[in-house]
């Protein structure tokens, strides 16, 4: 494919050859870019192996998550008990193992409310302008104005403790930073000439908004949502930890840690080892967000 | 730079008035009857119909903030429960606790953010800039209340070098109280014993929330210096002959420092968050444990006027560095300049 050629130009197969052809060589330029960065590799791991923990949790599981044995209770990491045992004669290790499943939960669903919630938000505002732009993001900066995890722990507070009231908690302080972001490319691209084309066509504003303008934000309001994950795993731990999120017996990281304050001295294992599983998974989530900015950088890519 | 200083200020109200409308929701859908914790549990239901209508709860949704807004304005935030006393004497009293704490965070965060950024932008894809990428990507990652356990448990309970939870040793006798912190009032007073126990007190503490706010930190520091470190007078610099620390420190280092100065206003904002978990795991009487303790026991008062005041304090931190980096950044202001 020496020189393109109006003929070619008009040529339809010839386009989505060179376009499939310019997306293999995207994805194959960011594999090289993903290979060559072995703490994105390594956080990709992490990933990988949190998933499958969680598919397979009962497999994994030596104990019942939530049987209590009092005559064994914090017992020493041993043959049996892999972490120890907790202070109602728990196996935390697998607690820790089904407690996965809530960790990865509660992430999917804080991101599955706040980033389409924030991006309609933010496309409307953008797209429609004036004085629904003006009402709708002074709204998004007064929710910004509050500190994430404070604002977080006010509305799991207010409407009660629980795991879900947890969940909409984050998604209430999370879905400003996402309308932002869904506003600026709105406005990138409103008055492009495809979307002018679709306008003189005569669709609506519903459907531009919707169908054509909405594609444009996805690829990177999904990227900044992946960065976030990190982050919201770390609120919802704290409200755990805070006795706001997951309540008990769920074997939730946060409140693990909480129960095993008290014998922190002693028994060293009830309050750690839980809050290692939490550290090891955000810190997978952020070396890939820290590898993802590189592999979408320009700048990077040139060399 | 007045328009643009107009602008924001006019900004800050509006947000200021957006924060108040959040906290007085806030106070409507916690799950509590303001009546019942006012007139405890016993109380005949003619009592609370009367204190329905002395707190104006029977007035429409309207008429209740309206007066919500008047009390604000006058300063009355209410009365905490916990406490006993009015929501705003409580914040004066824990508040600078709070911002002592976050400022030696800060000096801990900036102390080893800087040079570590500096330096890796300099060894940029050595073992140091790897090494420093990871520290603070584990520095982002840590859960606060576990690495708060985890140091206490070491440096506290097994190694017995600093001190326990709390701020001052209780054998000791606080300075007369001026600004309300310990570090600053001792100096005042010259009390070196009281300043020595309370710099240890602090150092746990400081540290968990320091290494929160140093990944930033390093990170801007790195990118801005390698930035700078790829411009023709860094060239020009070391063709005249100057030795490349030289180089660093006079030519490199204050131009890479504008933009960090700037994540250093951020990162002192979000300090402010960090502090709720910190204080709650070091008994760290400042206004974080202040206002977790009210939001679990449903501390209606105290929970609307602590989160006001941390978001107020937030937004004009956050204008703060807007400004500044106006003040450093004249483009941004040029903008405005039409009015």
């Amino acid at each position: 494919m020496a020189e393109i050629t109006a003929k070619d130009a008009l040529n339809h197969d010839e386009i989505r050859r060179l376009r499939l052809d310019a997306r293999r060589r995207y994805l194959r330029d960011s594999y090289v870019l993903w290979r060559r960065n072995p703490i994105t590799v390594v956080g990709t791991l992490i990933i990988l192996t949190l998933l499958l923990i969680a598919a397979a949790a009962p497999l994994l599981a030596t104990h019942d998550p939530y049987n209590q044995i009092l005559a064994e209770r914090l017992l020493p990491p041993s043959a049996d008990y892999w972490f120890g045992s907790d202070n109602l004669g728990r196996d935390i290790y697998s607690r820790v193992i089904h407690g996965s499943r809530l960790t990865l939960m509660i992430a999917i669903l804080v991101a599955i409310t706040s980033g389409p919630l924030g991006l309609m938000i933010g496309v409307v505002a953008g797209y429609l302008g004036g004085a629904v732009d003006e009402i709708l993001m002074r709204v998004a900066d007064i929710f910004l104005a509050f500190p994430k995890l404070i604002l977080a722990i006010a509305f799991a507070a207010a409407l009660g403790a629980g795991l879900e009231n947890a969940i909409l908690a984050i998604a209430i302080a999370n879905w400003p930073g996402y309308a932002r972001l869904a506003r600026a490319e709105t406005l990138a691209v409103r008055n492009s000439d495809y979307i002018q084309a679709i306008r003189v066509l005569g669709a609506g504003r519903l459907r531009i908004m919707f169908l054509h303008v909405t594609p444009m934000c996805l690829s990177t309001l999904i990227v900044r949502v992946s960065l976030d994950m990190g982050a919201i795993i770390l609120i919802a731990a704290g409200l755990g930890f805070l006795g706001l999120g997951a309540q008990p017996p769920s074997p939730e990281w946060g409140l693990m840690v909480s129960d095993g304050r008290n014998y922190i001295v002693d028994q060293w294992w009830v309050s750690t080892l839980p809050g290692t599983a939490i550290l090891i998974v955000v810190l997978g989530f952020n070396l890939v967000g820290d590898g993802l900015r590189d592999i979408l950088d320009p700048h990077q890519r040139q060399s | 730079m007045g328009n643009y200083l107009l602008k924001r200020l006019a900004t800050l109200g509006i947000t200021v008035a957006g924060i108040a409308v959040v906290t007085f929701f806030l106070s409507l859908v916690v799950p509590l009857d303001p009546l019942a914790a006012i007139a405890g549990p016993q109380a005949p239901q003619e009592t609370v119909d009367r204190l329905r209508v002395l707190y104006g709860f029977d007035q429409p949704m309207y008429v209740q903030f309206f007066r919500y807004l008047e009390r604000l304005i006058q300063g009355d935030l209410g009365t905490s429960f916990q406490t006993g006393r009015p929501v705003l004497d409580d914040i004066i009293q824990f508040f600078p606790a709070t911002l002592e704490l976050a400022t030696v965070a800060m000096v801990i965060a900036i102390g080893f953010g800087i040079p570590l950024g500096v330096l890796s932008a300099v060894y940029r894809n050595s073992l140091l800039d790897h090494l420093s990428r990871i520290i603070s990507l584990i520095g982002v990652s840590m859960p606060v209340f576990w690495l708060g356990l985890v140091l206490m448990l070491v440096f506290y309970f097994k190694l017995g070098w600093l001190p326990e939870p709390g701020r001052l040793d209780i054998m000791l006798i606080e300075p007369p109280r001026i600004t309300g912190m310990l570090m600053v009032d001792s100096a005042i007073a010259l009390d070196w014993v009281v300043f020595w126990d309370a710099l240890r007190h602090a150092v746990l503490p400081a540290t968990v929330l320091g290494l929160f706010g140093l990944a930033g930190i390093a990170r801007i520091a790195r990118s801005s210096m390698l930035d700078v470190l790829s411009q023709e007078y860094i060239k020009t610099a070391r063709i005249k002959g100057l030795s490349e620390f030289m180089v660093i420190l006079r030519h490199g280092l204050p131009n890479a420092l504008v933009p960090t100065v700037i994540m250093i206003g951020l990162t002192y904002g979000s300090l402010l968050e960090g502090a709720v978990l910190t204080e709650t795991i070091f008994s760290w009487p400042g206004l974080g444990r202040y206002l977790t303790t009210a939001f679990l026991t449903l501390d209606l008062n105290a929970i609307v006027g602590g989160t006001m005041l941390v978001a107020i304090s937030y937004s004009l931190v956050n204008l703060l560095v807007d400004l500044l980096y106006a003040y450093l950044n004249p483009k941004i202001t040029l903008a405005y300049a039409d009015g």
